[in-house]
């Protein structure tokens, strides 16, 4: 169930935003149309996707990129288009669900 | 209350003069009240400032149109003398020019107040080597009105000045304003 | 201020003892761009800092858009900052002025109320102060040279008190130029007075991390602005707590309203800053040809006391309001439809308006007592015009 938005009197005063890194909160994979597939074992953990993801989507454990945080991965493709050995491809969206 | 217009052009120091009577004025223990009109104040523009001399608080905050006493610095603004009509019988006019105090009712048709003359460009020249008379103004203002004393008029003098232009400058300033206190002619 | 205060005074013009003030407070930062004729504050202003006498950072912008950027950059960062402006300097400072009161920031803004351009003109009214009264800063307006210079000193702990930025207003060259006799507060009582300051969440503050002015859409926007709103009402409370402890330090009082010889009198004006002085010389003549005419003088215009004003005026028969600001289109000045929105659930009194004094048109005694009088006749007459133009040619 979706949480209901916070009335005015519990803001915050000139609505600064004062818990940092709150942006996790902030859920945008339901924005996606294309799902980056990942073949790890074609993977080279070269982490040039995990350098250039714009949304910090690729998490990393132990020096190598693990799967896609599909929770706030929009789906933008650079991942797919960086990756030297090409182990990475979008696929609809629609084949997932 | 005492309300004074001093008449000058711009840059001849018109506002200073009423600002420094009310120093004084103030260190007399008067309450006081000075002021200047803006926005036409090009160097040699016609400038009227204001100064109001009381024992009560001034609360009042308009211009002056019923002065007590108006002084003219420069002698060509003589004609600026239109207020007359406005000023008690009793109000008294400083003004700096070379005629005497007659001459300037004839010549200007002023019946009533007293009127006052100092050659105060003369003095100016004489002391500072040019024409800056509102200094020696203050001291024929002063003789002619009593508004404060000559000696509290030369301490505002020393105290405003001393640092900003020197002890000698300064005894200039007080031999103006001296020469000026003794050489008014009333009429 | 009677003759025995008269000896501790100095002769400083209204700029010059706001300086002082701003001398005293020793703010962190003062981001300032000159105009006409705020330049004497920051003029005296930038002597102290050249003579050594503050310790704060003078930042001399390219414009006043900039000034108030600059003060909501320090002022975002934990400093306490203070600047000044007048008129179309204050206009070009507008889309800063909202943000500063949106974020909450304490800035305290002396200005030196001018007519706003066109036709250009460089002398006093409120036009520019009122046209902001909408953005979220406090106001209060002084009527002369002491009060501007209390007042710029209370205003600081107010506006830090309440988070909220607050023009501290007086008039243009009436009050800034004029050279009055002012009494300087004792340097360390100021010091006391106001405190340190150190903001909530300050931006330099690597420990509490905060973000400032995040884009906010329909989903929260209006909740902030609610809250915004919330803030400024409440600020009522802080005004009369900031104004006890104002008493208690300096044994002066600052209120929200001053009323003069106001309790008695059926026939009232209600006007603000250095018109109160002569309406107040206007009603001792009157009161000696036994007129029963009093004055309620507004300090305080934002947050608006209307539940104050609707007690203090609902037994008046007949209420002049003076407005030195022209708000066109509307029926009558900002003052007139504060005040008539305040009164609409009482049955009194009369509530008339006086526009006056546009860039700087002279009010004098006499003007005053033909408001008086004129509006002494309302009491039977009927109103035929409730918004008329005092002092202006036919």
């Amino acid at each position: 169930m979706k949480k209901a938005k916070e009335g005015w009197k519990e803001l915050e005063d000139g609505g600064r935003i004062i818990v940092a890194g709150n942006s996790v909160l902030y859920k945008t994979g339901d924005w996606r149309t294309n799902r980056p597939v990942w073949d790890e074992s074609k993977c080279t953990q070269c982490m040039i996707c995990w350098l250039t993801c714009p949304d910090s989507s690729i998490p990393a454990k132990d020096k190598k990129r693990i799967e896609t945080d599909f929770d706030h991965c929009k789906g933008c493709g650079i991942c797919a288009e960086v990756c030297p050995v090409k182990c990475i491809k979008m696929k609809p969206e629609t084949d997932f669900q | 209350m005492k309300e004074i217009i001093i008449i000058g052009r711009g840059g001849q120091g018109g506002k200073s003069a009423a600002t420094i009577l009310a120093e004084a004025a103030l260190e007399g223990g008067n309450f006081i009240q000075s002021f200047s009109e803006y926005g036409a104040e090009r160097q040699g523009a016609p400038v009227y400032s204001y100064c109001r001399i009381d024992d009560k608080e001034i609360r009042i905050h308009q211009g002056v149109t019923h002065p007590d006493i108006v002084a003219v610095i420069d002698p060509t603004l003589l004609p600026q003398l239109t207020m007359t009509e406005d000023m008690p019988d009793d109000g008294i006019l400083v003004l700096n020019t070379t005629l005497s105090p007659k001459d300037v009712r004839d010549k200007m048709n002023i019946r009533k107040c007293k009127v006052f003359t100092v050659n105060a460009t003369q003095i100016s020249i004489d002391c500072f080597g040019k024409a800056i008379p509102n200094t020696p103004m203050l001291g024929a203002i002063e003789r002619a009105a009593k508004l404060v004393t000559l000696d509290g008029l030369k301490k505002k003098i020393t105290d405003k000045f001393l640092r900003k232009i020197g002890e000698e400058a300064v005894k200039k300033n007080i031999t103006a304003i001296e020469r000026a206190y003794n050489e008014v002619k009333e009429g | 201020m009677n003759t025995q205060e008269l000896k501790k005074a100095q002769a400083l013009s209204g700029a010059e003892a706001v300086a002082h003030a701003m001398r005293q407070i020793d703010p962190d930062v003062v981001p300032a761009y000159p105009i006409t004729p705020q330049t004497d504050i920051m003029h005296a202003f930038a002597k102290f800092v050249s003579d050594g006498k503050v310790t704060g950072e003078l930042i001399c912008v390219e414009s006043e858009h900039s000034a108030m950027s600059a003060c909501v950059g320090a002022s975002g960062a934990g400093a306490r900052v203070m600047t000044a402006t007048s008129a179309n300097g204050l206009a070009l400072m507008w889309e800063i002025v909202y943000i500063a009161a949106s974020l909450r920031l304490p800035i305290v803004m002396s200005v030196v109320n001018r007519a706003l351009s066109g036709p250009i003109n460089i002398h006093c009214d409120h036009s520019d102060s009122m046209g902001c009264r909408d953005s979220g800063w406090m106001q209060m307006y002084a009527e002369n040279n002491q009060e501007a210079y209390e007042q710029t000193i209370f205003s600081m702990k107010f506006a830090e008190r309440a988070k909220i930025p607050i023009m501290t207003c007086m008039d243009g060259f009436i009050t800034s130029h004029a050279v009055e006799p002012v009494i300087l507060f004792d340097d360390a009582k100021v010091k006391a007075f106001i405190g340190d300051y150190r903001g909530d969440w300050p931006l330099l503050d690597v420990d509490k991390p905060v973000t400032m002015g995040p884009l906010d859409l329909f989903d929260y926007y209006f909740e902030h602005k609610r809250k915004q709103s919330e803030g400024i009402y409440l600020a009522k409370n802080i005004f009369n707590e900031v104004a006890e402890e104002f008493d208690r330090t300096f044994g002066t009082k600052i209120d929200v309203v001053e009323k003069y010889f106001f309790d008695d009198a059926d026939t009232v004006i209600v006007a603000m800053s250095s018109t109160c002085g002569t309406a107040k010389v206007t009603i001792d003549k009157m009161r000696k040809e036994g007129k029963k005419v009093g004055l309620l003088k507004i300090r305080l215009f934002r947050p608006f006391p209307s539940w104050e004003l609707r007690q203090i005026l609902k037994g008046k028969k007949i209420v002049a309001v003076l407005d030195r600001s022209e708000s066109f289109g509307a029926f009558g000045g900002p003052l007139f439809t504060e005040i008539r929105s305040a009164m609409y659930e009482e049955k009194g009194p009369k509530i008339v308006n006086y526009i006056f004094g546009l860039g700087g048109r002279e009010i004098d005694a006499g003007m005053i007592e033909r408001v008086f009088t004129e509006i002494d006749a309302y009491k039977t007459n009927e109103i035929k015009e409730y918004v008329k133009y005092l002092g202006v040619r036919g």
